[in-house]
């Protein structure tokens, strides 16, 4: 705690510090908004005129923006003006941000201070939407600050122009580095980040981040690394933590869902909290939850308080729509998905309800963030388990964020693909010579640890695919020139790699549109017409793939019937009725964190801690413990019972639903080896279910869940699993091996494109160790498989099994066992798909004239 | 051994689950579309796609070829991609087309990738082939008699169940025309619904899928469309 006297202290301090780091105009400017510098803009400042490249670590509202900007500002400001006949100015400062809404937005914020005092200073922004003219002259007459993108700062850096463009660059600032730095985004940016340093050495870095758990690893990223070198961190300046945020879990009195993700249940409580608050986001983690709990709420609506629904499949137009209303005050609630975690400023909302899982302590942490119309009051949250097992993951959720407990995935190693796409892109822009680029590229914190032998492989791979038996000599796409330096072949091969720069490769995705019914003849309506409507948004195709004419389904907060497909659209009408045939379930993208999965757990295995649940939870947590058993936090249960003619075999590792869905594939193989024939298995964040039609529980489980799993079992799985083919097609764009293909060009490339499914069987089979595949594994087993988890939990679990063989199911699986039936059984058995669609098994000669 | 196995025109056909079709009666093999040199063909494009889509097409008919020992085998058109694909196939792979070539009577028929096939590799090379009833082309000949077996369409067809969808090359026949699916690595398929098979088919479609433990017969009304996926031209974040 800060005693007053420190306070005061502190402040003349920073007054005093303000006036020797601000010049005049500044701390006028400051002092007619009625504000006082606060001390992490004055640190940041200082070390910036330093030379020093800074971490700013402070929440929402916090002046964080204009903390990263007034190194830029003031230095500007100093500038000597302008006289007729001096050379031109380059770029001074680069902005870049995640998202172009947000580089937009900050634009438009820096452009009132700017004004305000009357600075000489020019800011324009570059994004995807910035139009080809004014792109253009950018590259040849550039403004002092630039706003943009990880994607065209790639885009920038692959032009010969490079050189002069950010010659004088004096600083860059990153915003929301800790959105940037777990994904493929961050590590094309780390590399570019590696250019730029090179061709303006003296660059200063000024990330700007919320609150995470391992803030070394995003100081590692500011700086440039040396290989091989211990890794060199940036100072961290912190601003002032915000107030204990005030965190409650809904204790229901509703019964609550043993299973399912609708928290319906608590539609009525979260309308009464809506009623309470001024402005209430209300996070959910899916689409399809995102639709439910907006349907529902309107439907409980009496009183017609303007509530709206934000996601990212809605159509641009109605999403902005929705953004301006919530700016302009008129909305008392907005029920949104991850859309809204990021960036721009809401204001006034003064409460976050958190509907379903959390899935981790730092994500809900910068949830609640959002609501905190003033940094220094508390934040308000409210979170709603949607199912018993998340009223335990809700409570540790809880307990973390007013302990300011985080959790943060583990350092992620940069992605090979990436860096074809970037060797290619360095190519692009001046030849460069292999031993240069490597020490550049090594740099980047992401790739600290790449080897030379690595590297080369890479350009090998982006010179002429880099296939070990044969060779594509008459085509390279990378050439020598004669002082043994790289560059490209040909202008067209720089063509095409601006056509694809980026590392976000779009799902297939279908547009939703609304048609008209012809009107009704005998009572009964029309055939709906197939032209015009309206636009709604878009959903995924596999979505659409489980639909049939007549299904109903739920859609930017309407039931919709669905009546039929055409290339690139679907149509349907609106229908009637309440409950949508297709319930859409889909689980989020982000599993349960290993630290909640330890925190569920840990309350789990000690009844003390149960207080804090409802009564309904503790009744079957007892329950559990008097019918079958309660695990110890170290331990893993396995129970094994009879049910309907089958046998059942449940285990919780509480691992995540990724994880689990992989534990369920080699699982399934070894039964299958075992002869015990699986017939099935389900998974969810906590438990896995599997069954067969012979007794599992006189198998010898230490064997069956040994570590050597990842072995054999996985190999066999992974040359046919579709979500390795799914990784495989998504490196294979990044990389450059096979192109993104656009809507319009479907027709006349359909038949000539190669599928990537079939080149993923090929090289598995002619070259499993090529570059590509390496990518492709390392992605895999940190994403869609989730291997690193998995093995990790074999790890833990060794020696530390919990059996159980009951007569019924017990209380803990019933949640696992409801979603047999509710969600596709998992499993990749499409030749049993195959033979059950199938007429007959022909087993006879078949006469068809 | 589920291949499904019908008769047509009068002739029993086995249609091998991976995509080979086999005249019981004359001791025929036959293999459509292999595409020879597919992938290295997109080189001229900047995509250097793995090279090995010829050797494993060759397996692929080798492990058939061992199975059924077929006296005559027919390479049914398109066998090599372009005219050029016979100087991009390497040493090895020319070696195991002459052996087949060689320990069979081998007959190229001419498609429209391959109007002139290489001379160097063994085999006859013919337009077409009259077998009895049959009749073995590259493309349908409008106004043929019953009886045609033709390639070029690459023929798919796509199914769902227990919600999960399924794409699969498949033999596609109205009783009156049979299409071979292609069996070269990396060619695709064409849906059997597609506008482009109107002409071909004059009946109702009896659909062979081919699986990986035979090949299944589907009814028509279980056949989906395809949609061309609306790929999102480029990230709304960016």
């Amino acid at each position: 705690m800060t005693s007053p006297v420190d306070a005061l202290d502190r402040r003349s301090a920073d007054s005093a510090l303000s006036t020797v780091l601000l010049p005049p105009v500044f701390q006028d400017w400051f002092k007619a908004q009625g504000w006082r510098p606060r001390a992490h803009q004055l640190e940041l400042l200082e070390r910036a005129g330093n030379g020093l490249s800074s971490l700013l670590i402070a929440p929402t509202g916090g002046g964080k923006t204009l903390a990263g900007f007034l190194p830029t500002l003031t230095d500007l400001a100093s500038r000597p003006p302008r006289k007729p006949g001096m050379a031109k100015t380059r770029i001074h400062t680069l902005y870049i941000s995640p998202l172009k809404a947000l580089a937009v937005d900050i634009a438009r914020n820096l452009e009132r201070p700017v004004s305000e005092m009357g600075l000489p200073i020019s800011i324009e922004t570059r994004t995807g939407d910035t139009p080809p003219s004014r792109r253009q002259r950018q590259r040849h007459n550039p403004p002092d600050i630039l706003l943009t993108t990880p994607e065209q700062l790639a885009l920038l850096l692959s032009h010969k122009s490079a050189r002069d463009m950010f010659r004088d660059l004096k600083f860059v600032v990153l915003d929301e580095l800790h959105a940037l730095i777990d994904s493929k985004r961050g590590e094309l940016l780390s590399l570019g980040l590696a250019r730029l340093t090179r061709l303006a050495p003296g660059l200063c870095r000024i990330g700007l981040s919320a609150t995470v758990a391992h803030p070394e690893e995003l100081r590692a990223f500011l700086l440039p690394q040396k290989s091989g070198a211990p890794l060199r961190l940036a100072t961290l300046v912190r601003g002032a933590a915000g107030a204990v945020p005030e965190v409650n879990v809904l204790s229901s009195e509703e019964h609550i869902p043993w299973s399912g993700h609708s928290a319906r249940h608590a539609a009525p409580e979260i309308l009464n909290t809506i009623k309470g608050a001024r402005i209430a986001l209300i996070f959910v983690n899916t689409r399809s939850q995102a639709e439910l709990i907006f349907q529902e709420l309107w439907r409980l609506n009496e009183e017609g308080l303007p509530i709206a629904l934000h996601h990212g499949s809605l159509s641009v137009e109605q999403r902005r729509k929705v953004e301006s209303a919530m700016t302009r005050g008129e909305l008392r609630a907005v029920v949104c998905t991850s859309t809204l975690d990021l960036g721009i400023d809401w204001g006034e909302v003064d409460l976050v309800v958190n509907v379903g899982a959390p899935k981790g302590a730092s994500r809900l942490l910068q949830r609640i963030g959002r609501a905190n119309h003033r940094w220094d009051e508390p934040s308000r949250a409210l979170l709603i388990p949607s199912n018993r097992f998340e009223v335990l993951e809700c409570e540790a959720a809880r307990e973390a964020a007013v302990n300011n407990v985080l959790d943060g995935n583990p350092p992620r190693k940069g992605g090979l693909d990436v860096l074809a796409q970037h060797v290619l892109g360095m190519a692009c822009a001046e030849p460069f010579d292999v031993a240069e680029l490597f020490e550049e590229v090594a740099s980047a914190k992401p790739y600290h640890d790449l080897t030379m032998e690595t590297f080369e492989r890479v350009i090998g791979f982006v010179t002429n695919g880099g296939y070990a038996l044969k060779t594509y000599e008459r085509f390279r796409r990378l050439a020598k020139t004669p002082d043994g330096k790289f560059r490209v072949a040909h202008p067209s091969v720089a063509q095409k790699y601006r056509l694809n720069v980026g590392t976000i490769v779009a799902a297939p995705l279908i547009k939703v549109r609304v048609v008209k019914q012809r009107p009704q003849k005998d009572g009964r309506p029309g055939k709906p017409l197939f032209r015009g409507g309206r636009y709604l948004g878009e959903v995924e195709e596999y979505f659409i793939d489980q639909m049939a004419p007549g299904d109903t389904f739920i859609f930017a907060g309407h039931l919709l019937r669905f009546e039929g497909l055409s290339e690139t659209e679907c149509y349907v009408t609106y229908a009637k009725g309440e409950e949508p045939k297709i319930p859409a379930f889909m689980g989020g993208k982000f599993p349960l964190s290993t630290y909640l999965s330890a925190r569920v757990r840990a309350i789990l295995a000690d009844e003390t801690t149960w207080g804090a649940l409802p009564p309904q939870i503790t009744e079957w947590l007892s329950l559990q413990k008097w019918k079958s058993v309660l695990p110890k936090s170290d331990q893993m249960l396995i129970e094994t019972f009879p049910r309907g003619g089958r046998f059942y075999l449940v285990c919780y590792p509480f691992e995540g639903r990724l994880a689990h869905q992989s534990l369920g594939m080699l699982l399934t193989r070894r039964f299958e080896r075992l002869g015990l024939h699986p017939l099935g298995f389900v998974a969810n964040e906590y438990a896995l279910s599997i069954w067969g039609l012979r007794d599992l529980s006189g198998i010898d489980m230490g064997q069956l869940f040994d570590e050597d799993m990842m072995g054999d079992d996985l190999e066999a799985w992974l040359a046919e699993s579709t979500l390795m083919k799914r990784t495989f097609r998504d490196c294979a764009v990044i990389a450059g091996l096979i192109e993104q293909r656009f809507p319009g060009q479907e027709k006349t490339s359909r038949q000539m494109t190669i599928s990537s499914d079939l080149l993923y069987d090929v090289l598995h089979e002619h070259e499993p160790d090529h570059i590509l595949m390496q990518a492709t594994w390392n992605d895999a087993s940190a994403g869609l498989l989730d291997l690193g988890r998995l093995g990790d939990l074999l790890k833990r679990i060794k020696g530390h099994l919990l059996l159980k063989k009951l007569d019924q199911i017990s209380p803990l699986a019933v949640p696992v066992m409801l979603e047999i039936g509710r969600v596709p059984i998992f499993g990749e058995a499409n030749e049993e798909i195959l033979k059950d669609a199938a007429e007959d098994l022909i087993a006879e000669a078949m006469r068809l004239d | 051994m589920t291949d499904a196995s019908i008769i047509f025109q009068g002739e029993t056909l086995t249609l091998d689950r991976s995509g080979a079709l086999y005249v019981e009666a004359q001791n025929i093999l036959v293999f459509s579309d292999l595409h020879f040199e597919k992938g290295s063909s997109f080189v001229r494009r900047g995509l250097t796609l793995p090279p090995y889509d010829s050797r494993k097409t060759l397996s692929r008919m080798q492990e058939v070829i061992a199975r059924y020992r077929p006296q005559t085998i027919l390479a049914l058109g398109d066998s090599f991609h372009d005219n050029a694909a016979r100087e991009r196939l390497d040493d090895q792979e020319v070696a195991t087309i002459r052996a087949i070539t060689t320990a069979h009577d081998f007959i190229w028929v001419l498609g429209n990738h391959d109007p002139e096939p290489p001379e160097d590799l063994g085999g006859k090379i013919a337009g077409e082939v009259s077998l009895g009833g049959l009749m073995l082309r590259h493309e349908p000949e409008p106004g043929a008699a019953p009886g045609e077996i033709i390639g070029h369409f690459h023929p798919c067809a796509a199914i769902r169940s227990r919600g999960r969808h399924l794409r699969r090359p498949c033999f596609v026949t109205d009783g009156m025309r049979l299409v071979l699916p292609s069996f070269g690595a990396y060619t695709g398929g064409l849906n059997v619904l597609d506008d482009a098979f109107a002409p071909v088919f004059s009946g109702p479609l009896h659909v062979f899928l081919l699986g990986r433990e035979g090949s299944f017969k589907m009814s028509e009304k279980k056949l989906l469309p395809d949609r061309a996926s609306a790929f999102a031209q480029a990230n709304r974040a960016r």
